[in-house]
């Protein structure tokens, strides 16, 4: 090494430096290569050793199988109505709160701002069991039902509803914004509802679209809640649906599961690509600043 | 307010003639509603709040409740009894419980720990002026949002021992593929490979923009002191990078301790408790076979409890760095 000048050094630190890029999208890669090669395959393909990496004859009716195997169509929607219901609820709970506690004056507000952030610690795992028991029994004796909330778009939706992600990280975009803006708006005598709609939001678009889009994903993904919570096929979202799928076909049919799996993240991806660098740049700055 | 009906003309009068005084009138404006600021803001935090104590603070006073009771199979209906710390003494006197306890200290340090190893690697990687490197990085992060549930099922596929792509890999060296998913020894590690690869990506982007953060004459000073390649990695870079490193560890851990769709989708905690964690524990007392609400509750605030200590020893020393710069 000793006998290479500075160029030859840097040429054949960059000769590593690609073999390591080809060996980490090969990694990351090859699983979601796999998925997708999978998808297409024939039975026959499927049970050959060495496997096929590309199947021959695509069979594209491995899709068309899954989508009939299981109610895909009635999962979709519900798994839109929870993302749809759930990201709305926490956008607005969290854009509120977090205009609040960095535009509002109020007594102890550091105070009850630990309250929120003390949710943090409290993982919706740890309050499944007495989350469950409120919607199979307290709620019934409280609004005096016929029936419990169990299985039911409320249920699902409810306990993901407040946010303290979220108010952290847009109060953190909010405060960051120029203050003389805010000032001249305030001297204009413009009221806090015009200043939030008309101002921040505006100015603090992108930490609003990483939080939404953040959200989103969550609520696209969620499982064990949903999983608990839900107890009739048509109310599945599709990340429990595929489960079913995967339980039906028995762990030999890869072709038609790897298809119903690609159901589940092929729209994840178009909202990847459509929101890299909201979703990246969010997290980045969320956690840089904490 | 009695200035209000009869002399309301009279201010406009007043505005008319002195400037001064028609620039204060909206400012008066905005006083009156600077008094009422406290009601908006009880409106504004009120939807978040409302959510928030029905459902994260109420229901952990019920655990803890519930954890200090004793119900029957119809728990719905039953009458629950109090017996104090008994489900704690279960628990802890529980071989099951304590094979659990053991996985999720396992399951969580070699998660951690390689994602942080691989993680900065790529990081570093990625930090070189390379082509193509943004779309690397695109690439890495993507799992982290992929539905856990799903990525699961297409490992599953990929351990298959007869015909998955990694015993396709693990032939070209002539190793037999263990079977994975079925035998307790190598469930475990299999659902940690699958944890690590799908949640790498975000270690790699944090530790990324924390490299990008390091100033350039940092180094520059350590070339002109004669430090190589390591030493500059070792006296810099590492440095520089120990604050954002503790917080990806800390969230890291934290995280970890909630992973559940995987194992679910995978091995359903199987073989034979193999894969069990806490979390999944908590889920199989809840609402599994046999299932006991008491000791359901009991488990789950022992996960809260550890949570809480890590998050408090993350606060103690980020407190101390803090002291430490100023």
């Amino acid at each position: 090494m000793d006998r290479l000048n500075a160029h030859q050094k840097a040429t054949v630190g960059h000769a590593f430096g690609y073999v390591g890029l080809l060996l980490v999208t090969l990694v990351i890669g090859l699983p979601l290569f796999w998925m997708l090669s999978g998808s297409l395959k024939n039975l026959q393909e499927i049970y050959t050793f060495p496997p096929e990496w590309i199947p021959r004859n695509p069979k594209w009716s491995n899709f068309r199988e899954a989508w009939e195997s299981m109610p895909f169509a009635r999962f979709y929607v519900n798994s839109l109505i929870i993302t749809f219901f759930g990201a709305s609820a926490q956008l607005f709970c969290g854009v509120l709160c977090a205009y609040a506690f960095a535009f509002l004056h109020f007594p102890a507000k550091n105070w009850l701002f630990l309250g929120v952030l003390a949710a943090l610690m409290v993982p919706p795992e740890v309050v499944i069991l007495p989350n469950f028991l409120f919607f199979g029994n307290t709620v019934r004796d409280w609004f005096g039902l016929e029936d419990n909330w169990v299985n039911t778009y409320q249920a699902i939706v409810l306990p993901g509803a407040a946010t303290a992600f979220g108010t952290f990280l847009m109060r953190q975009g909010f405060m960051a914004l120029p203050k003389d803006v805010l000032d001249a708006a305030k001297v204009d005598g413009a009221g806090h509802l015009r200043t939030m709609f008309g101002i921040v939001l505006p100015m603090a678009k992108p930490i609003v679209i990483t939080f939404a889009m953040i959200s989103m994903v969550n609520k696209w993904n969620d499982y064990l809640w949903p999983l608990v919570i839900t107890r009739t096929t048509e109310m599945r979202p599709i990340t429990v649906g595929v489960r079913l799928l995967f339980d039906a076909e028995g762990n030999n049919n890869w072709g038609v599961i790897m298809a119903g799996t690609s159901f589940v993240i092929l729209p994840l991806l178009v909202v990847y690509l459509l929101g890299q660098r909201y979703i990246i740049e969010g997290l980045t700055a969320g956690a840089m600043k904490g | 307010m009695a200035i209000h009906s009869g002399t309301a003309p009279q201010p406009l009068q007043e505005r008319a003639e002195d400037p001064a005084k028609a620039y204060h009138t909206p400012k008066r404006g905005v006083k009156w509603f600077a008094g009422k600021e406290w009601l908006l803001f009880l409106l504004f935090i009120f939807p978040n709040f409302f959510f928030l104590f029905m459902f994260t603070y109420w229901p952990l006073w019920e655990n803890v409740k519930l954890s200090l009771q004793q119900t029957d199979l119809l728990a719905f209906s039953g009458t629950p009894k109090y017996v104090g710390m008994e489900n704690y003494e279960w628990l802890f006197g529980n071989r099951t419980f304590r094979y659990v306890v053991q996985n999720t200290v396992i399951f969580i340090v070699s998660c951690v720990g390689l994602t942080l190893i691989f993680g900065l690697s790529i990081a570093l990687l990625l930090n070189e002026r390379l082509k193509l490197r943004n779309g690397v990085r695109a690439l890495v992060f993507a799992p982290y949002l992929l539905s856990g549930a799903a990525i699961g099922i297409v490992w599953a596929y990929i351990f298959d021992p007869r015909f998955g792509l990694l015993a396709q890999i693990l032939d070209w060296f002539s190793i037999p593929s263990p079977h994975w998913l079925d035998r307790p020894a190598w469930a475990l590690p299999a659902i940690i490979i699958v944890y690590v690869w799908k949640n790498l990506g975000f270690a790699v982007v944090i530790f990324l923009a924390g490299l990008q953060g390091i100033p350039k004459d940092l180094y520059d000073a350590a070339k002109v002191d004669g430090a190589g390649p390591w030493w500059r990695f070792k006296s810099v870079t590492l440095p520089m990078l120990s604050p954002i490193s503790f917080f990806l560890m800390v969230t890291s851990v934290l995280a970890t301790f909630q992973a559940f769709d995987i194992q679910q989708v995978m091995t359903a905690g199987g073989p034979a408790y193999a894969t069990t964690t806490l979390v999944y524990y908590v889920y199989e007392q809840s609402f599994g076979q046999g299932a006991n609400f008491g000791r359901a509750a009991a488990a789950a605030i022992i996960l809260f409890l550890s949570m809480l200590v890590i998050t408090a020893i993350q606060m103690f020393y980020t407190e101390k760095k803090v002291h430490y710069d100023g």
